[in-house]
């Protein structure tokens, strides 16, 4: 990039706009998975629309690969800068731009906090759904990008439902929306397949949001187990029962310990901790918690817990939210997964991570959303023991070839990003990743907008699918496959 | 868009059926008849493939033949969207009909395109679990149908639409490439969404060959109340109190004719307990309206409306019938009603509608030819100008003439470079969808 590109840019978005110091880019070389570190060429914090547009313009016109970052609280190297490319980053776009309570609909630019949605609607006592545990930070347009979920998404459902439309910016620089305030709008839901693309599609500019009417109530019930089996039996239990919990968590427990030293939620010391939410209408909540009551002890509870305040149930969840980073109390350095299994799987998948936990001679904390099978295995190790980083690693992936062969997915709501496109060939077959990549050929042919994430390899758009022709690229020398 | 029809035709057609005969066996290959027509259009052919692998290989081998191919399920939908421009190939799912697993303690099915949605609902209710949707016509609607028109009803206030209960699918592409998507569990972001992309395509993208659900526990009890209500303003408030409420309900909806003051639905599912504290909310929200225990079947009002067989026979010029699905803000309902209670009085048309707390509903319109075509423009010029929408369900006398999709918005090239991208030769229904594709 020379510097007439840079000029260029700096006029587009201003003295303040533009970073290009290497000290300062270097807040922009990873996001939360700090293990893969890429400098970019630049950073760009458009304050609006047509300021991204005019961006991705002179990216298009120059080839210039981009990459839409928010808060940077990603768990998968989305926003992890692209070699030779420019970071945009969208934190000045911060504005809630409508709040429709009748309709229950906000509209945000990208940049707005994921809590500060909640928090201008509560007053009206609405609260938008998706609680991914980054809430106070993770930005909205980080949010659609992965299509984050939340303890809460067993029951109110992901980013996904959440979003009924989006302005975006695509990859040639042209403005498109998609999906409307109104539902159904004619065509084909592109809103749909945007969330969730992990910024390969192009960037969202605008995003309007569906909240939710608070529930008359919500109780929680915390339930100390054995083991995470007996846990795993009373999740089983509940869901035969015919009930939709707004939200069950398993613990175990190295990671109760890591919570206690972290936050001091006063969890019970046990071998598996289960805690199940219910929402609603006061009468039916009492009736549906004395039932869960009953089936935690059938299944070998020791201690059951009913948070009687607002302040121990904030605790309650205090405790699990901070799960991840309590970690760094117990061990120096750790892996999290995000792989998913059938919920009935999860005995034999304990048990398996159990058995090479010990052959690998690494600890594993396991956290998970046990209503949805969405695991957070905490995979643990010192990096300055030679070797153990490695070890960790290959432990990590073997994890999630295990949740593959159980049935289910490599991801849960981290999404793919840089960290697990290769195994994404394990999950799905190379037909299937050829028609996904249709998508992306439609909405990015010279593949600008976050290339290099989500899948094992690019597709080349406009080669013939099926059998193997060389692209004109490739002939030229310019591309080519691995 | 439209590709030229093929020179070689009666060599590639000879061809083409030899090669499904051969794929799937004669007996599985027939002669279209009268009965078979696709909204107006009459193909050549029937083709019932028996795996999902027979559907592909058929498929590619009609699109490579340059002939055109409409997707079938139990046809109560077949006739939605615009006529195809061709549809020489009708691909039928009814051979595709198998639940291929229930896993209820994982609250997922998988269930093959050409599965009714009743046979569906009642091996999940063996466990005591459903697919929360109450699609119209499921004794015949098949899986693959709802799919393809996105068709929901009213517990789409609470549960969602099909987008929402959708975690998997299998789609065959006109090339003959089979892809799945999505996974087996309800969690899960890796890969684009494809399922959410090809639910209300219309079949214009790929053929839907299976599809993985999530699934909700069946209620334990449930009980409908119906609100009468003066006038459409007070219907409105009516309807929004409830949604702005602390209640649960599972659905709610206005039905409005040009006969009756509107009348209120809500739907509670539950615990006998948490029932009785809802009903006893509801007459609090309802203040002077009357609330009285309804049968269930006011929730079938909207399959009603949508029926053709009562008007069919009397269609003419002087008396047709049209059926629109619109979409409002919820805020814009009495609006809504009001206005199609303005546009019929002044063109002399006679009309019901039910609109869900959603927004969405549905009108049917019975007038002559021309003040129904005038209406039925008017009504959508105006609900999309307030940023709504109007499409046109099933054919009618309108159809020929009248688009039934309206605008599309700055998106439609996006659309048309997806379906480049998927079926180049525009091979699936062609001309059905929005702006052409």
């Amino acid at each position: 990039m020379d510097a007439r590109i840079f000029d260029e840019l700096r006029a587009i978005v201003g003295e303040r706009g533009l970073v290009t110091s290497p000290e300062e880019l270097r807040t922009y070389e990873c996001d939360g998975l700090t293990n893969f570190r890429v400098l970019p060429r630049g950073v760009l914090l458009p304050i609006s629309t047509e300021q991204v547009q005019a961006i991705v313009r002179v990216c298009h016109r120059e080839r210039i690969p981009f990459v839409a970052r928010g808060s940077g609280t990603g768990l998968s190297g989305g926003a992890l800068p692209v070699k030779n490319g420019v970071v945009i980053s969208l934190t000045r776009m911060n504005r809630i731009l409508e709040v429709d309570v009748p309709n229950a609909r906000v509209v945000a630019e990208p940049g707005v906090i994921n809590l500060d949605v909640t928090g201008r609607v509560q007053a009206q006592d609405y609260f938008y759904a998706p609680d991914p545990s980054s809430q106070s930070v993770c930005s909205i347009g980080g949010n659609v990008a992965e299509n984050s979920g939340g303890a809460h998404c067993l029951k109110y459902g992901f980013t996904t439902t959440h979003v009924l439309g989006l302005e975006v910016v695509l990859p040639d620089g042209s403005l498109a929306h998609f999906g409307r305030k109104t539902l159904d709008a004619p065509g084909y839901d592109l809103s749909g397949v945007f969330v969730g693309s992990e910024g390969t599609l192009g960037i969202a500019t605008k995003i309007i949001l569906r909240i939710v009417k608070r529930p008359e109530c919500q109780q929680t019930l915390l339930a100390a187990f054995h083991s995470t089996n007996e846990a795993g039996g009373a999740v089983s239990g509940i869901i035969a029962a015919g009930m939709l919990p707004a939200a069950i968590e398993m613990m175990d427990n190295l990671a109760i310990q890591a919570a206690e030293a972290a936050v001091h939620a006063n969890y019970p010391n046990c071998g598996g901790l289960l805690l199940v939410e219910l929402d609603g209408p006061v009468a039916e909540v009492q009736a549906l918690m004395a039932q869960v009551d009953e089936i935690c002890r059938e299944n070998g509870a020791w201690e059951i817990r009913l948070a009687q305040s607002d302040t121990e149930r904030t605790l309650i969840w205090k405790g699990r939210k901070a799960a991840f980073a309590a970690m760094g109390r117990i061990s120096p350095n750790y892996i999290v997964q995000d792989g998913v299994i059938p919920r009935t799987a999860l005995p034999r998948v304990m048990s398996e991570i159990e058995r090479l936990s010990k052959e690998a001679g690494l600890r594993v904390a396991n956290v998970f959303h046990a209503g949805d099978g969405n695991l957070h295995p905490l995979v643990l190790y010192d990096k300055k023991i030679p070797g153990q980083e490695e070890t960790a690693g290959a432990l990590s992936y073997r994890i999630l070839e295990l949740c593959i062969e159980a049935g289910g997915s490599i991801t849960g709501e981290h999404g793919v990003g840089e960290d697990k496109k290769m195994a994404m060939s394990k999950m799905f077959s190379e037909p299937d990743l050829e028609t996904m990549q249709r998508v992306r050929c439609a909405f990015d042919p010279l593949q600008l907008s976050n290339p290099t994430k989500v899948f094992p390899r690019p597709r080349l758009c406009g080669e013939k699918p099926g059998e193997y022709v060389a692209h004109a690229l490739e002939t030229a020398g310019i591309a080519e496959r691995f | 868009m439209d590709p030229a029809v093929p020179a070689k035709t009666a060599v590639a057609t000879s061809t083409f059926e030899e090669a499904a005969r051969t794929i799937i066996g004669p007996e599985h290959v027939r002669a279209a008849s009268a009965e078979d027509a696709v909204a107006g259009v009459l193909p050549k052919w029937v083709i019932e493939p028996g795996t999902e692998q027979e559907l592909a290989q058929v498929l590619r081998a009609a699109n490579e033949a340059g002939l055109t191919v409409t997707p079938r399920g139990g046809r109560t939908k077949l006739s939605w969207g615009n006529p195809p421009r061709r549809a020489d190939v009708v691909l039928s799912t009814a051979r595709l009909d198998g639940v291929v697993e229930h896993a209820w303690a994982d609250l997922t099915a998988t269930v093959e395109a050409g599965c009714t949605v009743q046979k569906l609902q009642e091996l999940l209710a063996l466990h005591g679990q459903r697919l929360a949707l109450d699609t119209a016509w499921p004794e015949r609607a098949t899986i693959g149908g709802i799919l393809s028109t996105n068709d929901s009803g009213a517990l789409r206030v609470r549960f969602g639409s099909l987008r929402d209960l959708i975690i998997g699918m299998t789609l065959a592409l006109p090339d003959g490439t089979l892809a799945s998507s999505g996974g087996k569990v309800v969690k899960n972001v890796a890969g684009y969404d494809l399922p959410k992309l090809a639910t209300g395509a219309l079949g214009t993208l790929g053929v839907i060959t299976r599809a993985v659900f999530r699934l909700h526990p069946a209620p334990r009890n449930s009980r409908t109340v119906s609100i009468a209500a003066r006038d459409a303003d007070e219907a409105h408030r009516l309807i929004l109190s409830i949604q702005d409420s602390k209640l649960a309900h599972a659905a709610s909806q206005v039905r409005a004719s040009a006969d009756a003051a509107p009348e209120i639905d809500v739907l509670f599912e539950g615990t006998e307990a948490g029932l009785a504290a809802q009903q006893a909310q509801i007459a609090k929200i309802a203040g002077a309206a009357a609330v009285r225990d309804a049968a269930r079947d006011v929730w079938m009002t909207r399959q009603e409306l949508m029926s053709v067989s009562e008007s069919r026979a009397s269609e003419s010029p002087a008396g047709a019938t049209a059926f629109a699905k619109i979409s409002v803000l919820p805020t814009a309902i009495a609006r809504a009603i009001q206005r199609v209670t303005r546009i019929a009085e002044a063109q002399q048309i006679r009309w019901r509608a039910v609109i869900q707390a959603t927004g969405i509903g549905c009108v049917r319109l019975e007038g002559k030819f021309a003040s129904l075509y005038l209406a039925v423009q008017t009504l959508r010029g105006e609900l999309e100008r307030e940023g709504g929408s109007l499409v046109m369900l099933g054919q009618t006398a309108l159809s020929a003439t009248f688009d039934a999709w309206g605008d599309a918005g700055d998106a439609l090239p996006v659309m048309r470079a997806v379906k480049q991208q998927f079926d180049p030769k525009n091979t699936l229904n062609p001309g059905r969808f929005v702006g052409g594709i």
